[in-house]
């Protein structure tokens, strides 16, 4: 057996299994330093004021200046502060004398234990107010808050809040007791405290806003809708006071839709509200195949007709399905399959 | 200089721990108190005054000279800056603790005592932080009553410690027992004052000796 030499690559250690390295405030300091230099220089290239250079203004000339195609947006090239790339580490935590400087310091998790010392000391305030209230036969505040709109901090989050690991029952534990903190009749002063952990969650359903009538020249009421299926766009404008003529990019339906199906399609919201021989129609679409352009324009009449009808008949098309998007689209090819689904015939041998 | 570290040691009381504390306090927090028979370890036994109604009585005139040798060893290691950790595993004293050594100045860890010991563990303990000097143990058992890991931690390590023993402790590897109760809140309250002030009292001593030395 003959002797492989090695390369200096095999010998090479692996750098990035030894875990993150730990940044001194010299080297942040140097790298802000380094970031605001480069930022000047950076405004002198684009022939921009250096002065009044700001992070949007730094983001666009990055995308400029080193065009990526890549998918993933953390790994295209990016200049931001040092202190959103670096992570916020903990400073020593003794002085010169050998002193910790909290007196938490030698149960190995200060924050998170000086955070339920302070919220186990609120608890308290809270019981001796009640206990004083009680005393003087007052009644007790019971002021409802809205807890549905807002949630506590997760986790991860207060990991970063206190720049410690946490374990999940310790996590479980503080969050039991604010939610005791909470159940205290004596919100009102520890509500700034309590307003620190928990967040705001905008509420994500959106009233939809049904618009009004609009009148044209001749005093007919019309409404427009928009709808799409698969890769068909379509505008439908209704007008009322009508004998029920489509007309579909400037030409008849009968012409331009010859399958019945088609035709059902389009009638279907009309019918469902009883008024097919009521309405006129006007609309335009594009892309997508026979069927997708029927669905699309479907969708978009429903949404016109919103206007002419009252809001239970509106719930009413909403159930039927009539308002709804249909999501389904053509589905990718994937490789070592033939299409999307289907496989290669399996041969035996 | 060596004026300032010598002087405190050639008297037995330098800092008159004695008027903090009378006999007639330590009965009326209910210090004497100890647990049932069945409870009793065996080296508390010298310590105990006798059993009444099953439950075992403490001697309070020994509990009186321990308790006055340990505040007086607390205050001359305040005295000389030492760090001091109050440890005690009971749930119903923990805030109580704690509050009392953020007061003094000094470290309490009244946590679940987790692996080993404080300076074995890299991540947080870097070259040049400093062990503590004195353990004061309020509660020496966990809370499964099993002797506390940070006795035999301390021993290990040279650590001279200050413990309350109630009659179901073992008081071997603590340097200054204080035989005792320490389950009332009364009782604790009572150890909590005792050491808040002697550590306050030695620390404002150290800074009007300071002051003086400078001023001659």
């Amino acid at each position: 057996l003959r002797l492989i030499s090695t390369t200096t690559a095999v010998r090479r250690k692996n750098v990035g299994a030894s875990g993150p390295e730990k940044y001194t405030e010299a080297f942040i300091k140097k790298q802000i330093e380094e970031f605001n230099l480069g930022k000047r220089h950076l405004a002198n290239m684009m022939g921009e004021d250096p002065e009044t250079f700001t992070q949007e203004d730094i983001d666009r000339a990055i995308a400029y200046l080193f065009p990526s195609g890549l998918f993933d947006k953390q790994a295209r090239p990016m200049m931001k502060h040092p202190t959103e790339i670096f992570p916020e580490q903990r400073k020593i935590q003794w002085g010169e004398d050998g002193r910790p400087f909290h007196f938490l310091f030698y149960t190995g998790k200060q924050s998170y234990y000086s955070l339920m010392h302070e919220t186990y000391e609120k608890l308290l305030n809270a019981q001796k107010y009640q206990d004083q209230l009680a005393a003087q036969d007052l009644p007790l505040q019971k002021e409802k808050k809205n807890l549905a709109g807002s949630r506590w901090l997760t986790k991860i989050e207060l990991e970063e809040m206190l720049l410690e690991k946490l374990s999940d029952v310790e996590y479980s534990r503080f969050i039991q007791l604010l939610q005791k903190l909470l159940t205290l009749p004596c919100g009102d002063i520890e509500e700034k405290y309590i307003q620190k952990f928990s967040k705001e969650v905008p509420a994500q359903l959106k009233k939809v806003v049904i618009e009004p009538l609009k009148y044209d020249e001749r005093g007919v009421a019309f409404s427009t809708g928009e709808g799409t299926r698969k890769t068909a766009r379509a505008t439908a404008v209704v007008y009322d006071n009508g004998t029920g003529k489509i007309t579909v990019n400037g030409i008849d339906i009968l012409h331009y839709f010859p399958v019945l199906q088609d035709r059902e399609q389009l009638l279907f919201p009309f019918q469902f509200l009883d008024r097919i021989g009521k309405h006129d129609m006007v609309c335009t679409v594009s892309g997508g195949g026979r069927s997708a352009q029927a669905g699309a324009i479907r969708l978009a009449s429903a949404k016109a007709l919103r206007s002419f009808v009252t809001e239970q008949e509106v719930e009413f098309m909403r159930q039927a399905g009539l308002l709804t998007v249909d999501p389904r689209v053509k589905e990718r090819k994937k490789p070592g399959q033939e299409g999307a689904r289907r496989k290669f015939t399996w041969k035996k041998r | 200089d060596d004026n300032l570290l010598s002087k405190p040691l050639s008297h037995p009381d330098f800092f008159n721990v004695k008027e903090l504390f009378s006999l007639k306090d330590l009965f009326d927090a209910r210090v004497h108190l100890g647990h049932k028979k069945g409870c009793r370890h065996r080296f508390m036994e010298p310590y105990i005054f006798g059993c009444r109604l099953d439950q075992d009585i403490i001697d309070l005139d020994q509990t009186m000279q321990h308790l006055q040798l340990a505040l007086n060893f607390t205050a001359h290691i305040a005295y000389r800056k030492g760090i001091i950790l109050f440890i005690s595993r009971k749930r119903q004293f923990c805030h109580l603790v704690e509050r009392t050594a953020r007061e003094c100045g000094e470290y309490a860890h009244t946590r679940y005592w987790q692996g080993r010991p404080p300076p074995q563990r890299p991540h947080h303990f870097g070259p040049g932080v400093r062990l503590p000097d004195l353990i004061i143990f309020l509660s020496s058992l966990n809370n499964v009553f099993e002797p506390h890991v940070a006795i035999r931690d301390a021993a290990k390590m040279n650590i001279p410690t200050v413990g309350v023993v109630d009659t179901n402790c073992n008081p071997c590897l603590i340097t200054y027992p204080i035989p005792g109760n320490d389950d009332s809140p009364t009782a604790m309250e009572l150890y909590c004052k005792l050491f808040r002030m002697t550590i306050i009292r030695a620390k404002d001593k150290r800074r009007q000796s300071e002051i003086f030395n400078e001023l001659q």
